[in-house]
């Protein structure tokens, strides 16, 4: 069972027990992470489950796909060259440890 | 139209199955739309998977089944229709959908397409222009204070913005919500309301044939946008006209029942009309809450492309499996309190616009549209109160209101 951790815009960190295979998205919303909204359900059509991947995990992610990329474009909060939606950002025990950084704002 | 030209697949004499619960409800009945709530209660207690004997289709109700549906495209296919019309045995009353009723990989390149056509990156470009309209729409039913919820207000603030986006010419207009009405009619068994809609369908289709065309669309608008992608090659230029189409047959009705529900839902519980006035940015999920109470969507259907099993019950193939998204939008196995309405509930989840690779593709307009005339009601309106009958309006698809009588006092 991963256990990641959502970093809030004032710094607050709240730390969450992710099941397998499930999205980090899945995750937050379960333990309700307020910085999460995702409208879509995790369907890949809103961008309010925006968040920044913390330095050094970046590069364990699996790459990003066309639609996610599109979608950050239209996200509220500025993108940077680590944001992610954590919709597809499936967790397993190989993400243990993993800290994400939430957005100013999603909508 | 063939309209009329029914096949044995789905009457009444079908052999059912065993071991399924048999229930003899009609979900396109006029009972049935004046009260859903107890027999979608029905339903999903009867068992995860039932057999409707009146059109001889399997039915889910339950939020787990109906999720695990949505979210297998290849055995539960859209390319067969997603009303009771099953398209390899009739033919379909218009040509058929290149996105709804089509599966992947056909439908992976026309949904890229519209995805982006409405993406969030679009909303910002529309978000003032619809903001401004809903307010100028409230500061003027506050001057008439009481008025027609559904004329005046449902109807006719996406009328005032969602053409317009389009892109279409003034005139003709008025075809609009006839032509939406029916395309979700047809989507029913072919009951009175889908017959006479189909009978009377002529010159709403030649309306919406004509408006789908390049040379009948403004530039920069979503139908512009859309043959632009042509010109691009993503689609053909056939396509092109196909896929303005299901923006003109899906994008104004839905709308329209979405804000008629979220009215409806203030009018009726002012404790919650209360809250989201103390806190206006709740106006957003006070919308997306409207669409999980109402399910202004009620149903669609799949076909199965091969025997199956579901939750324990086997299907075989070529059978229509009809999705209650308003009973599962209320299941209690899946949301605490399902049957109160509650502007702070966190929403994400639902199947108001379905789930998976169909989901809807015009949500973010839908939402934008909800919120921005919700945030306008939460700052300038006080009080909602019901001064008239309430009339519901009968649809084999969609849930809304024929007329809600109302009358604001200003904020
Ligand atoms: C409150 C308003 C709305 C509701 C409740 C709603 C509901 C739905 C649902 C339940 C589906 C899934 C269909 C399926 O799984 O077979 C869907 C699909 C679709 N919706 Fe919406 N919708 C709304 C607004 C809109 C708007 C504003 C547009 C266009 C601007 C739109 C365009 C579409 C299209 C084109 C599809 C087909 C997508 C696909 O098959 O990939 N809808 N909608
Ligand atoms: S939840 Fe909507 S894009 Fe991730």
């Amino acid at each position: 069972m991963p256990s990641i951790t959502f970093v809030h815009p004032d710094g607050r960190p709240q730390r969450i027990d992710a099941r397998d295979g499930e999205s980090a998205m899945q995750a937050a919303t379960r333990h309700d992470v307020g910085g999460i909204l995702a409208e879509c359900g995790g369907n890949a059509m809103c961008a309010t489950c925006h968040v920044y991947v913390d330095e050094g995990w970046l590069a364990r992610l699996p790459a990003m796909g066309g639609d996610e990329d599109a979608l950050l474009d239209g996200a509220a909060a500025e993108r940077r060259a680590n944001s992610r939606l954590s919709c597809q950002i499936k967790l397993a025990t190989d993400l243990d440890g993993l800290v994400l950084n939430l957005p100013d704002r999603q909508l | 139209m063939s309209a009329t030209s029914r096949i044995d697949s789905a009457t009444p004499e079908r052999s059912a199955p065993a071991g399924v619960p048999h229930l003899d409800v009609d979900p396109f009945s006029t009972e049935f739309f004046e009260d859903p709530h107890r027999i979608h209660d029905v339903l999903r207690e009867a068992g995860p998977v039932v057999w409707l004997e009146k059109w001889g289709v399997y039915g889910v109700a339950r939020f787990a089944e109906v999720h695990a549906v949505l979210n297998d495209p290849l055995t539960f296919c859209s390319s067969r229709g997603v009303g009771l019309s099953d398209f390899a045995k009739e033919k379909p009353w218009r040509p058929q959908s290149i996105i709804l009723e089509a599966d992947p990989p056909a439908h992976t390149r026309t949904r890229s397409v519209l995805a982006q056509v409405l993406s969030p990156t679009a909303m910002k470009q529309v978000r003032e222009h619809f903001t401004a309209m809903a307010a100028a729409k409230v500061d003027e039913l506050l001057t008439r204070r009481s008025f027609d919820a559904v004329a005046d207000l449902a109807e006719a603030y996406p009328l005032s913005v969602f053409p317009d986006a389009m892109g279409l010419k003034q005139e003709g207009r008025e075809n609009l919500l006839p032509y939406a009405s029916l395309v979700f009619n047809a989507f029913g068994p072919p009951n009175q309301l889908r017959q006479e809609a189909i009978e009377r369908s002529a010159p709403h289709q030649a309306y919406v044939a004509a408006q789908c065309q390049r040379e009948n669309l403004t530039p920069g608008g979503f139908g512009a946008c859309i043959h632009a992608r042509a010109d691009a090659g993503d689609i053909t230029a056939e396509e092109a006209p196909l896929l303005v189409r299901s923006l003109l047959s899906a994008g104004l009705d839905t709308t329209v029942n979405g804000i008629g529900a979220a009215m409806y839902c203030l009018a009726r519980f002012p404790d919650q009309l209360a809250l989201l006035r103390s806190d206006p940015t709740l106006a957003r999920n006070a919308f997306e809450e409207a669409i999980r109470f109402e399910s202004p969507v009620q149903t669609f259907f799949r076909t199965t492309t091969r025997e199956v099993e579901l939750a324990g019950y086997r299907i075989g193939e070529g059978e229509k499996v009809l999705m209650f998204l308003g009973a599962a939008n209320r299941d209690p196995r899946r949301w605490e309190n399902p049957d109160r309405y509650d502007v702070t509930r966190r929403t994400s989840g639902h199947v108001g616009f379905g789930s998976g690779i169909h989901m809807c593709v015009g949500q973010l307009v839908a939402r934008l549209e909800g919120e921005v005339m919700l945030a306008a009601i939460a700052r300038k309106v006080a009080s909602i109160e019901i001064s008239g009958p309430v009339k519901r309006r009968y649809n084999n698809t969609l849930r809304g209101l024929e007329s809600l009588p109302i009358t604001i006092s200003p904020a």
